[in-house]
């Protein structure tokens, strides 16, 4: 119990003002280090012994004159803030933006900068995935894979291995994709993250339909 | 009842009332339907806790981590209705990791062990699999009501198995669920012969369903009460179902845009005017307005008006809503601006609940007129109103103040300013003295939620006043140690915390380890905390689970790591259960 006597000693020193840590914003003329958005995690930077440190450089300008104006280009988003329901976002995102489509996400992890096309590497980017003859589709986060030969991969051990009356591999199918303007691609002629960011769905499909799609870099 | 023992008169006559049979006082606790009271009358004596525990019908379980599913079964053997709950709130924003756990499987399976006669099942935030729903439909005889809330993990195969299988099924409640769609008609597998539905929610399911079947199964069930569709029925379709069920009560429209048609308009009318018992209405309205007048004639008598979907914004959405005189409920987008509000101010005085949701909250800039100004009108005007979720650019001290003034009622007060660490844009000063003037007027405050740029005084004014507070939510706030520790060592009814992005260290968490395990739980996230703390607070408090979660890319063994290293994510509760062992491998229990 200590601690707490200690804790209420020092609440009621008068000179606690003078050494409460304040938080300046983005954009003051203070923060040069601090410049970097709030989603920076403290908790990762400050220890006690910082602490004291930041306390005599970090000074609170009452003048807030900036407020308003703090320049929006230089913040990243911030995960998971403003708290708004990753389920409410997607639902009003697709009524608003239908030019911009996102991947469909399986799960509730927020999405970065939902429209803007730099994207978070860390947010999974789940698509439905259908293969002609399947029952059932199933989902893949493309995020997972570092390439086309890993993607690949996955679809085959999902769906040759449970389809017991098909192929032993892909190689009689072919593997498409649908874009954000809505074509029909073949997956494997562009660079695995250009095709990472753009794919909608995944379809396999057989190759007698496949005619005219061919390219010598199919997967 | 068992007085007799007090009186004067023969005592012979009436036994002891410690000696009345269990039987009695099952009767007795019947009477009492919250849960806290017949928790306290347990506690009371041994005979009391024996026939309480033995009668108890309904069981909320707040955290499935508090008790594991066998201990509950076996404590409460004649449940009827149970609700679990499981991932914490901060998993909405996607902050807890992905597989944390939560799994609704192990419930479901002690349930079906030991509850046969369970008519109600409610999960949320939690895992739910299509096994789940299969084992549900299997082993409940008289299987209800399923209510499935914020949860994933299953597809329309599972409820096509909950169709088939539940022959008594009165409500079918799929609230914000993440619904794998395996294009199976699940709706065609309610038999012809079904007819018991009262409430059908699916308005969370992408895809689509068959209408023939879905209007057949409308009109059969004459019951039916509550029908919230989902994107997939265009509007004549809508018209058509109405005309079949004209009872309902609550409807939640999916989808509600098209082109003008005058005759898709006269049917709608038509089919709205039948719907006299109408009295909640939602659904995802987009921007064309031309057919709310279609809606005029329930307006009236409309409880509840959820548009947080909707995006239409200007003069018809005020035409509409200020026709809503008698509504309770209003959930709305901020499209609807100071100026709608002034509108809602002045029509809607019966006005309980208000909530209002960013329609672009990732726009720095704020296309939208909706300032501190709309908040105050409302609260001025609506002398009902008690719980408010607000999101918003600005505020000012003041603003908050007046609305302390104007409403010492809110039981619920969550204020989201979009930019952290806002000031009041006119002083420039922190909001603390408008967030103190809240909870020190509102004395029946149960939920708060703070935003804006706040020092530790605001949290000295918390831990003072917020005696009934339960629940709080803090995110870019404070300065120091201190400001945690006001919390902990105040607020006498706090059950949940939740903390992201605050200076709060070690200290005032190992001070206040007692207060822990008379919490439900704590949630604290890109603080300051160290690994030596959470192992500390872990061996003084053995009730306690203490999870520690760090970056999902890096999930090395904690005993490699030292007491100084940082921890991203805590989340600390308490339980009966000990440690979980379905921890995934970004999570550890310390």
């Amino acid at each position: 119990m200590e601690a707490t006597v200690d804790y209420m000693k020092a609440a009621e020193a008068d000179n606690l003002l003078a050494t409460e840590l304040r938080l300046g914003l983005p954009g003051t003329s203070n923060d040069d280090h601090k410049a970097t958005p709030p989603c920076t995690p403290r908790g990762k930077k400050r220890t006690a012994f910082d602490a004291a440190e930041d306390a005599a450089v970090e000074e609170v300008t009452n003048k807030h004159d900036d407020v308003e104006a703090a320049p929006p280009v230089a913040k990243a988003q911030v995960v998971g803030w403003p708290p708004v329901r990753s389920y409410r976002k997607s639902c009003f995102q697709q009524q608003q933006a239908k030019q911009i489509s996102k991947p469909t996400s399986n799960n509730k992890e927020e999405a970065a900068a939902a429209p803007a096309p730099a994207s978070n590497a860390a947010t999974p980017s789940f698509v439905k995935v259908s293969m002609d003859g399947a029952p059932y589709l199933r989902k893949v986060d493309l995020r997972m894979y570092k390439g086309y030969r890993e993607l690949r991969e996955a679809l085959e051990a999902m769906f040759v291995s449970s389809n017991n009356g098909g192929a032993a591999n892909l190689s009689e199918f072919a593997v498409t994709y649908e874009d954000k303007d809505g074509d029909l691609m073949l997956v494997g002629d562009v660079p695995f993250e250009m095709f990472a960011g753009t794919c909608k769905k995944l379809r396999i499909m057989k190759r007698s339909e496949a005619t005219g799609l061919g390219s010598p870099r199919q997967i | 009842m068992g007085r007799g023992g007090s009186r004067a008169a023969p005592a012979a006559a009436a036994p002891p009332w410690h000696a009345l049979p269990d039987e009695v006082w099952e009767h007795a606790f019947s009477f009492l339907p919250a849960a806290s009271d017949r928790g306290a009358a347990a506690g009371a004596c041994r005979s009391w806790l024996r026939a309480e525990r033995r009668s108890r019908r309904r069981l909320s379980v707040a955290n499935c981590y508090a008790a594991s599913p066998q201990d509950a079964v076996e404590r409460f053997p004649a449940v009827r209705a149970a609700e679990v709950k499981g991932k914490p709130h901060f998993a909405d924003f996607g902050l807890v990791p992905h597989a944390w756990g939560a799994a609704a499987a192990p419930w479901v399976a002690a349930a079906a062990d030991g509850w046969p006669l369970l008519e109600e099942l409610s999960f949320k935030r939690m895992v739910v699999t299509d096994e789940c729903l299969e084992m549900i439909a299997a082993s409940f005889r008289n299987f209800q009501v399923l209510r499935l809330v914020s949860c994933e993990g299953f597809s329309t195969a599972g409820l096509a198995a909950i169709a088939a299988g539940c022959r008594n099924l009165r409500e079918l409640d799929l609230q914000e669920n993440e619904i794998e769609d395996c294009s199976i008609h699940w709706l065609s597998l309610f038999p012809e012969s079904f007819t018991s539905l009262v409430t059908l929610n699916f308005s969370c399911l992408e895809g689509d369903v068959n209408i023939n079947v879905l209007e057949r199964l409308v009109t059969r069930c004459r019951n039916l009460k509550t029908l919230k569709l989902n994107n997939s029925i265009p509007l004549d379709k809508l018209a058509s179902l109405l005309r079949k069920a004209p009872q309902i009560v609550e409807l939640g429209t999916g989808k509600f845009s098209a082109d003008y048609h005058p005759d898709l308009f006269a049917k709608l009318e038509a089919a709205f005017a039948g719907c006299k018992s109408l009295r909640r209405l939602s659904g995802a309205w987009d921007s064309v307005p031309d057919y709310l007048p279609a809606f005029y004639c329930v307006c009236e008598g409309l409880t509840s008006l959820n548009l947080s979907y909707a995006t239409i914004r200007g003069p018809e959405l005020i035409k509409f809503i200020s026709r809503c005189k008698n509504l309770q409920l209003l959930w709305v987008m901020d499209l609807i601006e100071d100026h709608g509000l002034a509108a809602v101010a002045s029509s809607c005085n019966k006005l309980q609940e208000l909530r209002v949701f960013p329609s672009d909250p990732f726009d720095p800039a704020g296309q939208v007129s909706l300032t501190e100004r709309g908040l105050v009108d409302v609260s001025a005007s609506c002398p009902m109103l008690e719980s408010v979720l607000y999101f918003c650019r600005r505020m000012t001290n003041e603003a908050l103040i007046t609305i302390a003034k104007n409403r010492p009622n809110f039981t619920c007060f969550r204020l989201c300013i979009i930019e952290p660490h806002t000031p009041d844009y006119i002083t420039h000063q922190p909001l603390d003295a408008g967030f103190s003037a809240i909870v020190e007027s509102c004395k029946g405050l149960t939920r708060f939620s703070v935003s804006g740029l706040l020092t530790d005084r605001v949290f000295k004014s918390i831990g003072a006043h917020a005696d009934r507070l339960e629940m709080l939510s803090i995110a870019f706030a404070g300065n120091s140690d201190l400001g945690l520790h006001y919390i902990l060592s105040g607020c006498k009814s706090l059950k949940k915390l939740e903390i992201r992005d605050c200076p709060f260290g070690d200290k005032p968490l190992l001070a206040n380890a007692a207060k822990l395990e008379t919490m439900r739980s704590l949630w604290m996230s890109s603080c300051s905390l160290t690994l030596g703390a959470c192992r500390q607070l872990a061996r003084k408090m053995p009730r306690l689970s203490v999870e520690v979660m760090n970056d999902s890319e890096r999930a090395c063994p904690l005993d490699s790591l030292t007491d100084e290293s940082p921890v991203d994510k805590l989340y600390v509760y308490r339980t009966i259960a000990g440690p979980r062992s379905d921890t995934p491998s970004c999570v550890q229990i310390v």
